[in-house]
């Protein structure tokens, strides 16, 4: 297989360039690309829900505050090092994710969508009633952390390291997770559930579990935001928290594991500009492009990458006078 | 008892309007199955449309009417342009496209009017009204005033004209509807110009309790939906009913338990909303929909 070959070549070339950009980038851009991965992460967990299981979350923020904010108390709180409180947030967030996912199986698309806005809609307020937890409306300071084992880099340049690593063991993770037995489950229920059901797919019990799958990778991208950032406010959790993710997946890719980097991308840096023009401009920016990508572009920036890859081979398979593949000319529905 | 009734009376003033902006999201998905997501910041901006009218001298209740015809043009516009191109695609993509009109619509907002809050007058007499030892704000007594008598329009509207016959019609069977001859398409565009009308009466109702700003209505919003979820996305007179229900509740539960108080407004509509998705999900008055697969 020479596609695979290539492909992990390219992979790799990709990675050996994400390593190679502390020593490129000021720590400024290096920021905005650690932010970039946090992103991708979360985007991915609410991919792998809407995206692959056909579940609406617009409420996703909910999990990346708590996320951020279990991270935030632990080393606010009880001084537990930074590294430690990642896992823990993933976990904790894939219970909840878990239990919130419970009463969604009752809950179908359009009423889904409604409880998972309001639930990004109280987040803030929820945040600031526990103010002994949490600092209230102030939010609380934390410090970057410095990195370990000696390595002479500088607070920025770890943690885009740290980021970078955790981003690609999720990624690998998740690939797996997505294009193995449960991956076809998850997907065989989105796209026809009863049918699922009849060949033997326990529909409840993946739903619920790809919920605390998806919760557990916000949770986590939370939690390294906590320490990027090195602060957590109640406000930064609102819900346009929810809809820049949401934003992220869609312009990126639905169903796509690709598309969470396009969609990453695409929030942190699509805004950067668009603020030259005008505080408000950004969300104007981002609404358009949302309902642009609606009606030319559905399946994001990684199906129109793919379709367009199609397209060329099926030209190149055309000039060698072979039959023409009609599965390949049909819209990607999964990558 | 005399706050409890204060309370009751002012939680019925602002359940009128949490009632205008669910008969909105409920019109909406009786004639789309859709529940529009960007219907609060619509009203936000009408309620910014009356306020430049306002300012450029024109009398409370011109402005009123006007932004209430402006509302009607603009909801038609949207439908006709925006979202008619996405109607029969799945919904998770016109629940996006209405998520990307709300933040158009709040950023556009900003843009025009800035983050500034301003201050959004009452057209009633500021002097409160008192019945025995029970004292009301006269503007919450204007309020329910006014949803009731749009309320009564609309009701008189749907029931016994021509017009309002062919819109339910077209809502309830839209094939057989084509078949007579009503222009269904049309008619789901009138929807959403009357939605945008409840959302603007909404919105200018709320307004100066609140003082005019671009996030105006998320709470509204939040709250419209626990209406509609309590009386049914199917039945506009189980909405209505629940937006009242639903003011008095969060009036209540904010006065006399103590630990909700007002930080936890959005989490009491919140717990609702699942609660009665959990127990009800077609809602108290609502139909259960069966569908066949």
């Amino acid at each position: 297989m020479g596609g695979r070959a290539a492909r992990i070549v390219g992979l790799l070339a990709l990675i050996g360039v994400a390593c190679s950009l502390p020593f490129i980038l000021t720590n400024f851009r290096l920021f905005q690309f650690t932010q970039v991965y946090i992103y991708a992460i979360a985007i991915l967990g609410l991919n792998m829900l809407t995206g692959y299981n056909g579940q609406f979350s617009l409420g996703h923020g909910a999990f990346y505050a708590i996320g951020a904010y279990i991270s935030a108390i632990m080393m606010d709180q009880w001084g537990v090092p930074y590294g430690w409180t990642i896992p823990v947030a993933g976990v904790l967030c894939l219970v909840v994710g878990f239990l919130f996912g419970l009463p969604a199986l009752r809950l179908e698309g359009l009423y889904l969508a409604l409880a998972t806005f309001s639930l990004a809609l109280a987040v803030p307020q929820i945040l600031k009633y526990f103010e002994h937890w949490t600092g209230g409306s102030q939010g609380l300071v934390l410090s970057k952390p410095n990195a370990p084992f000696g390595l002479k880099l500088n607070p920025d340049q770890w943690l885009y390291y740290l980021t970078l690593g955790v981003l690609i063991l999720l990624f690998w993770l998740g690939a797996n997770l997505l294009r193995g037995r449960v991956g076809r489950a998850i997907v065989a229920i989105r796209d026809h559930h009863i049918a699922a059901e009849a060949m033997g797919v326990n529909s409840a019990l993946y739903k619920s579990l790809i919920f605390g799958v998806s919760a557990a990778y916000t949770g986590v991208a939370g939690a390294l935001s906590a320490s990027v950032i090195a602060y957590v406010a109640p406000d930064s959790f609102n819900v346009f928290l929810s809809i820049t993710l949401l934003i992220g997946a869609v312009i990126g890719g639905m169903a796509s594991i690709s598309g969470a980097i396009f969609g990453a991308l695409f929030i942190q840096f699509v805004p950067n500009w668009a603020q030259d023009i005008s505080k408000a401009a950004p969300w104007a920016i981002f609404g358009v492009f949302l309902i642009v990508f609606m009606y030319v572009m559905p399946f994001g920036i990684a199906g129109a990458l793919r379709l367009l890859w199609i397209r060329w081979h099926r030209s190149r398979v055309a000039l060698s006078a072979e039959p023409r593949d009609t599965a390949a000319t049909q819209a990607p529905r999964t990558t | 008892m005399d706050i409890f009734i204060q309370q009751v009376v002012s939680g019925l003033a602002t359940g009128g309007i949490y009632a205008s902006l669910a008969l909105a999201l409920v019109m909406i998905y009786q004639a789309t199955d859709v529940v529009s997501f960007c219907q609060g910041e619509m009203a936000m901006f009408s309620t910014y449309i009356c306020w430049t009218m306002l300012n450029a001298g024109v009398s409370y209740w011109w402005a009123f009417l006007g932004t209430l015809a402006i509302s009607f043009v603009g909801g038609i516009v949207i439908q006709r342009v925006i979202i008619r191109p996405v109607q029969h695609a799945p919904i998770l993509t016109i629940v996006i496209v209405t998520l990307g009109l709300l933040v158009i619509f709040n950023s556009v907002a900003g843009w025009i009017w800035t983050y500034v809050q301003k201050p959004f007058p009452s057209p009633f007499p500021s002097k409160p009204f008192k019945a025995g030892n029970v004292v009301f704000g006269a503007h919450d007594l204007g309020a329910i005033t006014v949803t009731l008598v749009v309320l009564l329009c609309i009701y008189v509207f749907f029931q016994f004209t021509p017009l309002g016959l062919a819109m339910r019609a077209a809502a309830h069977n839209p094939v057989s509807s084509r078949l007579v001859g009503i222009r269904v398409g049309w008619m789901l565009a009138l929807g959403w110009g009357l939605a945008a009308v409840f959302g603007a009466v909404a919105g200018m109702m709320v307004a100066p309790n609140l003082t005019l700003e671009p996030n105006l209505m998320g709470g509204v919003q939040i709250y419209a939906f626990a209406a509609a979820t309590l009386g049914g996305f199917t039945s506009p007179g189980g909405a209505v009913l629940g937006g009242f229900i639903v003011g008095v509740v969060e009036n209540l539960v904010g006065t006399y338990v103590s630990f909700i108080g007002t930080e936890l407004k959005f989490t009491v509509a919140l717990a609702m909303i699942i609660v009665v998705l959990l127990v009800r999900p077609s809602g108290l008055f609502g139909t259960t929909i069966v569908k066949r697969v």
